[in-house]
Protein backbone atom coordinates (compact mmCIF):
# COMPACT_ATOMS: atom_id res chain seq x y z
CA UNK A 1 0.00 0.00 0.00
CA UNK A 2 1.33 3.19 -1.41
CA UNK A 3 1.90 5.42 1.86
CA UNK A 4 -0.25 8.75 1.75
CA UNK A 5 1.88 11.95 0.92
CA UNK A 6 2.13 14.35 4.12
CA UNK A 7 -0.46 17.40 4.25
CA UNK A 8 2.42 19.79 4.16
CA UNK A 9 3.91 18.01 1.07
CA UNK A 10 0.42 18.05 -0.72
CA UNK A 11 -0.01 21.64 -0.18
CA UNK A 12 3.37 23.08 -1.31
CA UNK A 13 2.62 20.16 -4.22
CA UNK A 14 -0.94 22.25 -4.75
CA UNK A 15 0.00 25.20 -4.10
CA UNK A 16 2.61 25.00 -6.74
CA UNK A 17 0.22 23.66 -8.83
CA UNK A 18 -1.93 26.68 -8.34
CA UNK A 19 0.85 28.83 -8.97
CA UNK A 20 1.94 27.25 -12.13
CA UNK A 21 -1.82 27.05 -13.81
CA UNK A 22 -3.22 30.87 -12.80
CA UNK A 23 0.56 32.12 -15.00
CA UNK A 24 -0.12 29.62 -17.16
CA UNK A 25 -3.69 30.70 -17.73
CA UNK A 26 -3.33 34.28 -17.73
CA UNK A 27 0.15 33.93 -19.94
CA UNK A 28 -2.50 32.14 -22.28
CA UNK A 29 -4.95 34.77 -22.67
CA UNK A 30 -2.82 37.17 -23.18
CA UNK A 31 -1.11 35.43 -25.81
CA UNK A 32 -4.78 35.34 -27.62
CA UNK A 33 -5.78 38.24 -26.74
CA UNK A 34 -2.24 39.67 -28.46
CA UNK A 35 -2.63 37.17 -31.95
CA UNK A 36 -6.59 36.77 -32.51
CA UNK A 37 -7.69 40.40 -33.71
CA UNK A 38 -4.89 40.28 -36.16
CA UNK A 39 -5.48 36.65 -37.43
CA UNK A 40 -9.55 37.48 -37.62
CA UNK A 41 -8.69 40.63 -40.15
CA UNK A 42 -7.07 38.60 -41.90
CA UNK A 43 -9.49 36.14 -42.42
CA UNK A 44 -12.69 38.62 -43.18
CA UNK A 45 -10.32 39.83 -45.50
CA UNK A 46 -11.41 37.10 -47.75
CA UNK A 47 -15.43 37.00 -47.00
CA UNK A 48 -17.18 36.29 -50.24
CA UNK A 49 -20.24 38.22 -48.30
CA UNK A 50 -20.62 42.53 -47.93
CA UNK A 51 -20.05 42.37 -44.18
CA UNK A 52 -17.48 41.79 -41.03
CA UNK A 53 -19.26 38.84 -40.18
CA UNK A 54 -17.30 36.07 -38.15
CA UNK A 55 -16.81 33.57 -39.80
CA UNK A 56 -17.81 34.86 -42.84
CA UNK A 57 -20.19 33.06 -44.85
CA UNK A 58 -17.66 32.09 -48.00
CA UNK A 59 -14.39 33.14 -49.19
CA UNK A 60 -13.52 35.26 -52.16
CA UNK A 61 -10.79 37.89 -53.75
CA UNK A 62 -13.30 40.50 -54.53
CA UNK A 63 -12.29 42.53 -51.37
CA UNK A 64 -8.84 42.91 -52.86
CA UNK A 65 -10.50 43.59 -56.61
CA UNK A 66 -11.71 46.24 -54.94
CA UNK A 67 -8.71 47.46 -53.21
CA UNK A 68 -6.83 47.79 -56.27
CA UNK A 69 -9.86 50.13 -57.93
CA UNK A 70 -9.58 52.55 -54.58
CA UNK A 71 -7.78 54.92 -55.79
CA UNK A 72 -8.41 57.32 -52.82
CA UNK A 73 -6.53 54.82 -51.03
CA UNK A 74 -3.48 54.35 -53.40
CA UNK A 75 -3.22 58.03 -53.20
CA UNK A 76 -3.28 58.80 -49.65
CA UNK A 77 -0.54 55.66 -49.11
CA UNK A 78 1.72 57.31 -51.61
CA UNK A 79 2.05 60.51 -49.53
CA UNK A 80 2.40 58.40 -46.40
CA UNK A 81 4.88 57.13 -47.41
CA UNK A 82 6.55 60.46 -49.11
CA UNK A 83 6.36 62.47 -45.65
CA UNK A 84 7.51 58.84 -43.77
CA UNK A 85 10.42 58.69 -45.90
CA UNK A 86 11.40 62.47 -45.31
CA UNK A 87 10.92 62.53 -42.02
CA UNK A 88 12.63 59.29 -41.41
CA UNK A 89 15.75 61.00 -43.49
CA UNK A 90 15.78 63.81 -41.37
CA UNK A 91 15.32 62.22 -38.10
CA UNK A 92 18.74 59.39 -38.81
CA UNK A 93 20.29 62.60 -39.90
CA UNK A 94 19.74 65.08 -37.08
CA UNK A 95 19.00 62.50 -33.95
CA UNK A 96 22.36 60.38 -34.94
CA UNK A 97 24.29 63.21 -34.31
CA UNK A 98 22.63 64.63 -31.55
CA UNK A 99 22.82 60.57 -29.93
CA UNK A 100 26.72 60.41 -30.51
CA UNK A 101 27.11 64.06 -28.57
CA UNK A 102 25.44 63.31 -26.03
CA UNK A 103 25.33 59.13 -25.62
CA UNK A 104 28.32 59.32 -23.96
CA UNK A 105 28.69 62.44 -22.74
CA UNK A 106 28.80 63.02 -18.88
CA UNK A 107 28.06 66.67 -19.20
CA UNK A 108 24.72 67.43 -16.85
CA UNK A 109 23.24 69.19 -20.03
CA UNK A 110 23.19 65.80 -21.93
CA UNK A 111 21.09 63.66 -19.72
CA UNK A 112 18.80 66.88 -19.89
CA UNK A 113 18.97 67.10 -23.68
CA UNK A 114 18.29 63.35 -23.59
CA UNK A 115 14.76 63.78 -21.59
CA UNK A 116 14.09 66.47 -23.77
CA UNK A 117 14.57 64.31 -27.32
CA UNK A 118 12.29 61.72 -25.82
CA UNK A 119 9.84 63.45 -24.47
CA UNK A 120 7.48 63.22 -27.82
CA UNK A 121 7.34 59.29 -26.80
CA UNK A 122 4.97 60.62 -23.80
CA UNK A 123 3.49 63.41 -24.86
CA UNK A 124 -0.52 63.52 -26.46
CA UNK A 125 -0.24 63.86 -29.76
CA UNK A 126 -3.04 65.92 -30.42
CA UNK A 127 -1.65 68.60 -27.92
CA UNK A 128 1.40 68.87 -29.86
CA UNK A 129 -0.75 68.77 -33.66
CA UNK A 130 -2.65 71.65 -32.24
CA UNK A 131 0.87 73.71 -30.93
CA UNK A 132 2.11 73.00 -33.76
CA UNK A 133 -0.73 74.66 -35.83
CA UNK A 134 -0.82 77.62 -33.57
CA UNK A 135 3.18 77.72 -34.44
CA UNK A 136 2.96 77.92 -38.45
CA UNK A 137 -0.32 79.87 -38.00
CA UNK A 138 1.81 82.34 -36.11
CA UNK A 139 4.41 82.11 -38.66
CA UNK A 140 2.83 82.88 -41.58
CA UNK A 141 3.45 79.46 -43.00
CA UNK A 142 0.14 77.65 -44.34
CA UNK A 143 -0.02 74.00 -43.90
CA UNK A 144 1.94 71.91 -46.63
CA UNK A 145 3.55 68.87 -46.63
CA UNK A 146 6.56 70.57 -45.69
CA UNK A 147 4.78 71.19 -42.23
CA UNK A 148 3.57 67.54 -42.14
CA UNK A 149 7.27 66.56 -42.29
CA UNK A 150 8.76 68.92 -39.70
CA UNK A 151 5.92 67.96 -37.15
CA UNK A 152 6.55 64.12 -38.22
CA UNK A 153 10.20 64.88 -37.59
CA UNK A 154 9.55 66.02 -33.74
CA UNK A 155 7.76 63.10 -32.82
CA UNK A 156 9.45 60.29 -34.57
CA UNK A 157 13.47 61.30 -33.87
CA UNK A 158 13.27 60.33 -30.47
CA UNK A 159 13.24 56.34 -31.41
CA UNK A 160 16.39 57.21 -33.65
CA UNK A 161 18.00 58.83 -30.30
CA UNK A 162 17.04 55.76 -28.86
CA UNK A 163 18.42 53.00 -30.22
CA UNK A 164 21.61 54.72 -31.27
CA UNK A 165 21.82 55.77 -27.55
CA UNK A 166 21.50 51.88 -27.03
CA UNK A 167 23.85 50.95 -29.31
CA UNK A 168 26.54 53.47 -28.68
CA UNK A 169 26.01 51.98 -24.64
CA UNK A 170 27.44 48.59 -25.83
CA UNK A 171 30.24 50.47 -28.47
CA UNK A 172 33.52 49.20 -26.81
CA UNK A 173 35.55 52.86 -26.23
CA UNK A 174 39.21 50.87 -26.78
CA UNK A 175 37.84 50.34 -30.15
CA UNK A 176 37.62 53.75 -31.15
CA UNK A 177 40.63 54.60 -28.99
CA UNK A 178 42.81 52.11 -30.87
CA UNK A 179 41.40 53.79 -34.03
CA UNK A 180 42.63 57.19 -33.02
CA UNK A 181 45.54 56.23 -31.05
CA UNK A 182 46.63 54.44 -34.73
CA UNK A 183 46.45 57.90 -36.58
CA UNK A 184 43.28 57.41 -38.07
CA UNK A 185 41.26 60.82 -38.30
CA UNK A 186 37.98 61.39 -36.22
CA UNK A 187 36.26 61.12 -39.66
CA UNK A 188 37.81 57.96 -40.72
CA UNK A 189 37.29 56.42 -37.26
CA UNK A 190 33.78 57.57 -37.55
CA UNK A 191 33.04 56.05 -41.32
CA UNK A 192 35.34 52.49 -40.67
CA UNK A 193 34.51 51.79 -37.04
CA UNK A 194 31.69 53.47 -35.40
CA UNK A 195 29.16 53.61 -38.00
CA UNK A 196 29.22 49.86 -39.28
CA UNK A 197 29.27 48.80 -34.97
CA UNK A 198 26.14 51.47 -34.43
CA UNK A 199 24.78 50.24 -37.78
CA UNK A 200 22.26 48.10 -36.58
CA UNK A 201 20.90 49.97 -33.47
CA UNK A 202 20.64 52.59 -36.26
CA UNK A 203 18.94 50.73 -38.94
CA UNK A 204 15.94 49.46 -35.91
CA UNK A 205 15.22 53.23 -34.76
CA UNK A 206 15.03 54.07 -38.43
CA UNK A 207 12.75 51.50 -38.99
CA UNK A 208 10.23 52.26 -35.84
CA UNK A 209 10.33 55.62 -36.63
CA UNK A 210 9.15 55.38 -40.35
CA UNK A 211 6.43 53.39 -38.83
CA UNK A 212 5.92 55.68 -36.30
CA UNK A 213 5.04 58.23 -39.35
CA UNK A 214 3.41 55.98 -41.73
CA UNK A 215 0.70 55.54 -39.05
CA UNK A 216 0.26 59.28 -37.35
CA UNK A 217 -3.00 60.54 -37.19
CA UNK A 218 -2.39 63.12 -34.30
CA UNK A 219 0.04 65.43 -35.86
CA UNK A 220 -0.82 64.99 -39.40
CA UNK A 221 -4.96 66.13 -38.51
CA UNK A 222 -3.59 69.61 -37.55
CA UNK A 223 -0.40 69.33 -40.39
CA UNK A 224 -1.60 68.48 -43.81
CA UNK A 225 -3.52 70.55 -46.26
CA UNK A 226 -7.04 69.60 -48.05
CA UNK A 227 -5.05 68.15 -51.11
CA UNK A 228 -2.66 65.88 -48.73
CA UNK A 229 -4.68 63.04 -47.76
CA UNK A 230 -2.85 60.64 -45.13
CA UNK A 231 -3.48 56.54 -45.38
CA UNK A 232 -4.29 56.13 -41.86
CA UNK A 233 -6.50 59.10 -41.69
CA UNK A 234 -8.40 57.43 -44.54
CA UNK A 235 -8.83 54.03 -43.38
CA UNK A 236 -10.06 55.82 -40.27
CA UNK A 237 -12.43 58.18 -41.95
CA UNK A 238 -13.48 55.57 -43.99
CA UNK A 239 -14.35 53.33 -40.74
CA UNK A 240 -16.14 56.37 -38.82
CA UNK A 241 -18.76 56.73 -41.76
CA UNK A 242 -18.97 52.75 -42.55
CA UNK A 243 -17.60 49.22 -41.74
CA UNK A 244 -16.09 48.59 -45.17
CA UNK A 245 -14.47 45.36 -45.91
CA UNK A 246 -12.19 46.98 -48.01
CA UNK A 247 -10.30 48.28 -45.21
CA UNK A 248 -9.87 44.96 -44.00
CA UNK A 249 -8.09 44.27 -47.59
CA UNK A 250 -6.19 47.27 -46.99
CA UNK A 251 -5.12 46.28 -43.58
CA UNK A 252 -3.79 42.57 -44.33
CA UNK A 253 -2.12 44.19 -47.20
CA UNK A 254 -0.30 46.36 -44.43
CA UNK A 255 0.05 43.39 -41.93
CA UNK A 256 1.65 41.57 -44.70
CA UNK A 257 3.82 45.17 -45.91
CA UNK A 258 5.05 45.47 -42.23
CA UNK A 259 5.82 41.65 -41.56
CA UNK A 260 7.81 41.34 -44.48
CA UNK A 261 9.67 44.37 -43.51
CA UNK A 262 10.10 42.71 -39.95
CA UNK A 263 11.83 40.04 -41.65
CA UNK A 264 13.64 42.19 -43.26
CA UNK A 265 15.42 44.26 -41.16
CA UNK A 266 15.53 41.49 -38.48
CA UNK A 267 18.32 39.87 -40.85
CA UNK A 268 20.19 43.20 -41.11
CA UNK A 269 19.82 44.22 -37.76
CA UNK A 270 18.35 41.82 -35.87
CA UNK A 271 15.54 44.64 -34.15
CA UNK A 272 13.43 42.05 -31.72
CA UNK A 273 16.39 42.22 -29.81
CA UNK A 274 16.67 45.66 -29.68
CA UNK A 275 12.96 46.93 -29.32
CA UNK A 276 12.54 46.75 -25.45
CA UNK B 1 25.87 53.36 -15.32
CA UNK B 2 28.88 51.90 -16.54
CA UNK B 3 30.28 55.12 -18.57
CA UNK B 4 30.40 56.95 -15.24
CA UNK B 5 33.11 55.41 -13.29
CA UNK B 6 35.41 54.85 -16.61
CA UNK B 7 38.61 56.99 -16.94
CA UNK B 8 37.55 60.09 -20.10
CA UNK B 9 38.64 58.02 -22.75
CA UNK B 10 40.08 59.71 -26.09
CA UNK B 11 36.95 57.71 -27.96
CA UNK B 12 34.64 60.35 -25.74
CA UNK B 13 36.04 63.38 -27.38
CA UNK B 14 35.84 61.43 -30.69
CA UNK B 15 32.18 62.84 -31.28
CA UNK B 16 32.29 66.77 -30.25
CA UNK B 17 29.28 67.87 -28.48
CA UNK B 18 27.83 70.43 -31.40
CA UNK B 19 26.52 67.56 -32.83
CA UNK B 20 24.17 67.81 -30.64
CA UNK B 21 23.20 71.91 -31.52
CA UNK B 22 21.42 70.83 -35.12
CA UNK B 23 18.43 68.99 -32.94
CA UNK B 24 18.63 70.99 -30.18
CA UNK B 25 17.61 74.07 -32.61
CA UNK B 26 15.15 71.90 -34.08
CA UNK B 27 13.22 71.26 -31.03
CA UNK B 28 13.55 74.50 -29.69
CA UNK B 29 11.95 76.09 -32.83
CA UNK B 30 9.36 73.15 -33.63
CA UNK B 31 8.86 71.72 -30.43
CA UNK B 32 9.56 74.28 -27.34
CA UNK B 33 7.84 77.59 -29.28
CA UNK B 34 4.95 75.52 -30.52
CA UNK B 35 4.64 73.99 -26.78
CA UNK B 36 4.92 77.89 -25.67
CA UNK B 37 2.93 79.32 -28.16
CA UNK B 38 0.03 76.58 -26.87
CA UNK B 39 0.05 77.88 -23.65
CA UNK B 40 -0.18 81.43 -24.54
CA UNK B 41 -3.09 80.99 -26.53
CA UNK B 42 -4.92 79.24 -23.90
CA UNK B 43 -4.54 82.60 -21.23
CA UNK B 44 -6.06 84.97 -24.08
CA UNK B 45 -9.32 85.83 -23.46
CA UNK B 46 -11.88 88.65 -24.75
CA UNK B 47 -9.28 91.62 -23.60
CA UNK B 48 -5.67 90.52 -23.07
CA UNK B 49 -4.54 87.83 -20.49
CA UNK B 50 -7.02 85.83 -18.92
CA UNK B 51 -8.11 82.43 -17.13
CA UNK B 52 -11.42 82.27 -19.06
CA UNK B 53 -11.23 79.22 -20.65
CA UNK B 54 -9.86 77.52 -17.94
CA UNK B 55 -12.64 78.54 -15.93
CA UNK B 56 -14.61 77.30 -18.89
CA UNK B 57 -12.91 74.04 -18.52
CA UNK B 58 -14.58 73.61 -15.21
CA UNK B 59 -17.79 75.06 -15.77
CA UNK B 60 -20.69 72.67 -14.87
CA UNK B 61 -18.21 70.16 -14.59
CA UNK B 62 -17.58 68.74 -17.81
CA UNK B 63 -14.11 69.07 -18.38
CA UNK B 64 -13.02 67.27 -14.82
CA UNK B 65 -16.16 64.58 -15.61
CA UNK B 66 -13.92 63.92 -19.17
CA UNK B 67 -10.56 63.97 -17.31
CA UNK B 68 -11.45 62.16 -14.47
CA UNK B 69 -13.04 59.53 -16.95
CA UNK B 70 -9.67 59.54 -19.55
CA UNK B 71 -7.52 58.95 -16.20
CA UNK B 72 -9.80 56.21 -15.03
CA UNK B 73 -9.57 53.81 -18.17
CA UNK B 74 -6.19 54.65 -18.19
CA UNK B 75 -5.39 53.68 -14.69
CA UNK B 76 -7.71 50.23 -15.37
CA UNK B 77 -6.22 49.73 -18.90
CA UNK B 78 -2.52 49.75 -17.26
CA UNK B 79 -3.99 47.31 -14.54
CA UNK B 80 -5.08 44.36 -16.75
CA UNK B 81 -2.24 45.01 -19.26
CA UNK B 82 0.09 44.28 -15.92
CA UNK B 83 -2.34 41.44 -15.05
CA UNK B 84 -1.63 39.79 -18.31
CA UNK B 85 1.56 41.08 -19.37
CA UNK B 86 3.59 39.87 -16.15
CA UNK B 87 2.24 35.93 -16.29
CA UNK B 88 3.39 35.94 -20.12
CA UNK B 89 6.77 37.99 -19.15
CA UNK B 90 7.20 34.77 -16.54
CA UNK B 91 6.71 32.24 -19.42
CA UNK B 92 8.21 34.00 -21.47
CA UNK B 93 11.96 34.02 -19.17
CA UNK B 94 11.45 30.17 -18.76
CA UNK B 95 10.79 29.37 -22.26
CA UNK B 96 13.04 27.85 -24.51
CA UNK B 97 14.65 29.53 -27.38
CA UNK B 98 11.90 28.78 -30.30
CA UNK B 99 9.54 29.48 -27.55
CA UNK B 100 10.98 33.16 -26.88
CA UNK B 101 10.76 33.55 -30.76
CA UNK B 102 7.35 32.64 -30.75
CA UNK B 103 6.55 34.90 -27.57
CA UNK B 104 8.41 37.75 -29.15
CA UNK B 105 7.03 37.43 -33.17
CA UNK B 106 3.37 37.60 -31.41
CA UNK B 107 3.81 40.29 -28.89
CA UNK B 108 5.88 42.29 -31.45
CA UNK B 109 3.19 41.96 -34.56
CA UNK B 110 0.88 44.18 -33.07
CA UNK B 111 3.26 46.39 -31.78
CA UNK B 112 4.25 47.43 -35.72
CA UNK B 113 1.06 47.10 -37.41
CA UNK B 114 -0.94 50.55 -37.59
CA UNK B 115 -3.25 51.35 -34.82
CA UNK B 116 -5.89 51.78 -37.01
CA UNK B 117 -5.80 48.15 -38.40
CA UNK B 118 -5.15 46.68 -34.54
CA UNK B 119 -8.13 48.85 -33.86
CA UNK B 120 -10.15 47.92 -36.85
CA UNK B 121 -9.89 44.14 -35.64
CA UNK B 122 -11.70 45.30 -32.46
CA UNK B 123 -14.51 46.30 -34.23
CA UNK B 124 -14.95 42.85 -36.19
CA UNK B 125 -14.58 41.27 -33.08
CA UNK B 126 -17.14 43.22 -30.92
CA UNK B 127 -19.50 44.54 -33.64
CA UNK B 128 -22.97 43.04 -33.93
CA UNK B 129 -22.41 40.34 -36.29
CA UNK B 130 -18.90 39.92 -34.41
CA UNK B 131 -16.52 36.83 -33.07
CA UNK B 132 -18.44 37.32 -29.67
CA UNK B 133 -22.13 37.91 -30.36
CA UNK B 134 -21.86 35.24 -33.35
CA UNK B 135 -20.57 32.75 -30.66
CA UNK B 136 -22.99 33.92 -27.97
CA UNK B 137 -25.96 33.52 -29.80
CA UNK B 138 -24.72 30.21 -31.29
CA UNK B 139 -24.22 28.21 -27.63
CA UNK B 140 -27.65 30.28 -27.37
CA UNK B 141 -26.90 32.73 -24.27
CA UNK B 142 -28.87 35.37 -26.14
CA UNK B 143 -31.23 36.09 -28.70
CA UNK B 144 -30.46 39.17 -29.43
CA UNK B 145 -26.60 40.72 -30.57
CA UNK B 146 -25.16 42.21 -27.28
CA UNK B 147 -24.07 46.31 -27.56
CA UNK B 148 -20.15 46.19 -27.29
CA UNK B 149 -18.44 48.10 -29.26
CA UNK B 150 -19.17 51.83 -28.10
CA UNK B 151 -18.88 50.83 -24.68
CA UNK B 152 -16.29 51.43 -21.96
CA UNK B 153 -15.71 47.47 -21.28
CA UNK B 154 -15.01 47.22 -24.98
CA UNK B 155 -12.69 50.27 -24.91
CA UNK B 156 -10.62 49.03 -22.34
CA UNK B 157 -10.40 45.78 -23.83
CA UNK B 158 -9.17 47.00 -27.06
CA UNK B 159 -6.47 49.63 -25.47
CA UNK B 160 -5.65 46.52 -23.58
CA UNK B 161 -4.53 44.25 -26.48
CA UNK B 162 -3.02 47.19 -28.35
CA UNK B 163 -1.26 48.40 -25.14
CA UNK B 164 -0.12 45.25 -24.06
CA UNK B 165 3.42 45.22 -25.89
CA UNK B 166 4.86 48.40 -24.16
CA UNK B 167 4.06 46.66 -20.91
CA UNK B 168 5.63 43.09 -21.83
CA UNK B 169 9.15 44.83 -23.50
CA UNK B 170 10.18 46.30 -20.45
CA UNK B 171 9.01 43.52 -18.04
CA UNK B 172 10.70 40.63 -19.85
CA UNK B 173 14.04 42.75 -19.83
CA UNK B 174 13.67 43.21 -15.96
CA UNK B 175 12.13 39.44 -15.42
CA UNK B 176 15.33 38.22 -17.34
CA UNK B 177 18.17 40.22 -15.38
CA UNK B 178 16.98 38.16 -12.37
CA UNK B 179 19.55 35.78 -11.39
CA UNK B 180 17.75 32.40 -11.10
CA UNK B 181 20.28 31.20 -8.45
CA UNK B 182 17.99 34.02 -6.03
CA UNK B 183 14.93 32.32 -6.50
CA UNK B 184 17.02 28.59 -5.63
CA UNK B 185 18.13 30.08 -2.70
CA UNK B 186 14.94 31.06 -1.55
CA UNK B 187 13.62 27.73 -2.38
CA UNK B 188 16.25 25.98 -0.80
CA UNK B 189 15.65 28.00 2.74
CA UNK B 190 12.38 26.94 2.59
CA UNK B 191 9.94 29.69 0.74
CA UNK B 192 7.28 28.09 -1.06
CA UNK B 193 6.85 28.97 -4.59
CA UNK B 194 4.16 32.26 -3.83
CA UNK B 195 6.18 33.57 -1.46
CA UNK B 196 9.46 33.10 -3.37
CA UNK B 197 7.68 35.12 -6.22
CA UNK B 198 5.88 38.22 -3.78
CA UNK B 199 9.39 38.17 -2.16
CA UNK B 200 12.10 37.88 -4.62
CA UNK B 201 10.53 37.89 -8.00
CA UNK B 202 8.24 40.68 -7.55
CA UNK B 203 10.53 43.43 -6.05
CA UNK B 204 13.34 42.73 -7.94
CA UNK B 205 10.95 43.36 -11.35
CA UNK B 206 9.24 46.66 -10.15
CA UNK B 207 11.47 49.33 -11.73
CA UNK B 208 10.67 47.05 -15.22
CA UNK B 209 6.73 46.81 -14.12
CA UNK B 210 6.53 50.63 -13.34
CA UNK B 211 8.56 51.49 -16.51
CA UNK B 212 6.15 49.86 -18.23
CA UNK B 213 3.02 51.25 -16.66
CA UNK B 214 4.50 54.71 -17.61
CA UNK B 215 4.60 53.62 -21.49
CA UNK B 216 1.05 51.97 -21.30
CA UNK B 217 -0.70 54.69 -19.33
CA UNK B 218 0.46 57.43 -21.89
CA UNK B 219 -0.31 55.52 -24.33
CA UNK B 220 -4.17 54.69 -23.29
CA UNK B 221 -5.11 57.83 -22.47
CA UNK B 222 -3.37 59.65 -25.67
CA UNK B 223 -4.74 56.53 -27.93
CA UNK B 224 -7.24 58.89 -29.68
CA UNK B 225 -7.87 56.65 -32.76
CA UNK B 226 -8.64 53.97 -30.53
CA UNK B 227 -11.17 55.88 -28.33
CA UNK B 228 -12.71 57.55 -30.90
CA UNK B 229 -13.37 53.83 -33.09
CA UNK B 230 -14.17 51.73 -30.56
CA UNK B 231 -15.05 54.26 -27.91
CA UNK B 232 -17.40 55.91 -29.99
CA UNK B 233 -19.18 59.62 -29.98
CA UNK B 234 -20.93 58.82 -26.32
CA UNK B 235 -17.81 58.48 -24.26
CA UNK B 236 -15.81 61.42 -24.57
CA UNK B 237 -12.42 61.06 -23.32
CA UNK B 238 -9.54 64.30 -23.56
CA UNK B 239 -8.18 63.41 -26.59
CA UNK B 240 -11.57 63.43 -28.08
CA UNK B 241 -12.48 66.72 -26.58
CA UNK B 242 -9.42 68.13 -27.92
CA UNK B 243 -10.58 67.18 -31.16
CA UNK B 244 -14.09 68.30 -30.96
CA UNK B 245 -12.91 72.11 -29.64
CA UNK B 246 -10.00 72.45 -32.18
CA UNK B 247 -10.85 70.28 -35.40
CA UNK B 248 -14.65 70.34 -35.41
CA UNK B 249 -15.73 73.86 -33.67
CA UNK B 250 -12.04 75.72 -34.73
CA UNK B 251 -12.23 77.25 -30.90
CA UNK B 252 -8.53 77.27 -30.18
CA UNK B 253 -8.04 79.02 -27.28
CA UNK B 254 -10.27 76.57 -25.46
CA UNK B 255 -8.76 73.58 -26.83
CA UNK B 256 -5.21 74.81 -26.22
CA UNK B 257 -6.47 75.19 -22.38
CA UNK B 258 -7.85 71.95 -22.68
CA UNK B 259 -4.54 70.40 -23.86
CA UNK B 260 -2.95 72.04 -21.59
CA UNK B 261 -4.81 71.12 -18.66
CA UNK B 262 -4.67 67.25 -19.87
CA UNK B 263 -0.54 67.37 -20.70
CA UNK B 264 -0.31 68.71 -16.83
CA UNK B 265 -2.23 65.77 -15.65
CA UNK B 266 -0.44 63.44 -17.77
CA UNK B 267 2.83 64.80 -16.97
CA UNK B 268 1.19 64.42 -13.00
CA UNK B 269 0.52 61.02 -13.00
CA UNK B 270 4.35 59.67 -14.83
CA UNK B 271 6.09 61.94 -12.37
CA UNK B 272 3.97 59.78 -9.27
CA UNK B 273 4.63 56.41 -11.06
CA UNK B 274 8.38 57.84 -11.18
CA UNK B 275 8.81 58.49 -8.12
CA UNK B 276 7.62 55.36 -6.93
CA UNK B 277 9.94 53.79 -9.69
CA UNK B 278 12.68 55.17 -7.58
CA UNK B 279 11.43 54.27 -4.48
CA UNK B 280 11.40 50.80 -5.39
CA UNK B 281 14.68 50.87 -6.94
CA UNK B 282 16.23 51.85 -3.78
CA UNK B 283 14.29 48.80 -1.97
CA UNK B 284 15.74 46.86 -4.47
CA UNK B 285 18.99 47.19 -4.49
CA UNK B 286 19.55 49.95 -1.90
Amino acid sequence: MAEAPRPAALQVALSTRLFQWSGGGLAAIALILLAAPTLIVVIVSFTSGLSLRFPPPGYSLRWYYALAEAWQLHFAAGNSLVVACLSTGISLLLGVSAALAIGRSRRPVARVLDQVFLSPLILPGLAFGLASLIFFTAIGLPVSPATLVLGHTVICVPYVVRNTIAALAQLDPALIDSSLSLGASRLTTFRRITLPLLAPGIASGGFICFMASFDNIPVSLFLRDAATDMLPIRMWQDLEGKLDVTIAAASTVLILATIALAIAMERIAGISRRLG
Amino acid sequence: MAGAAAPLMEADRAHPFWLAVPLGLFFLVFFAVPLVLLLWVSLQGEAGVSLVHYTRFLQDGLGPRVLGATLRIGAEVTLFCLLLAYPLAMVFRAAPGWGKGLITLIVLLPLLTSVVVRTFAWIVVLGRQGVVNATLQSLGLIDLPLRLLYTEGGLVAALVQVQMPLMFLPLATALGRIDPNLEDASAALGAGIWRTFLRVVVPLSLPGALAGCILTFAAAVTAFITQSLVGGGQLLLMPGFIYQQAITLQNWPFAAAISIVFLAAVLAVLAAIGALARLARGAAYG
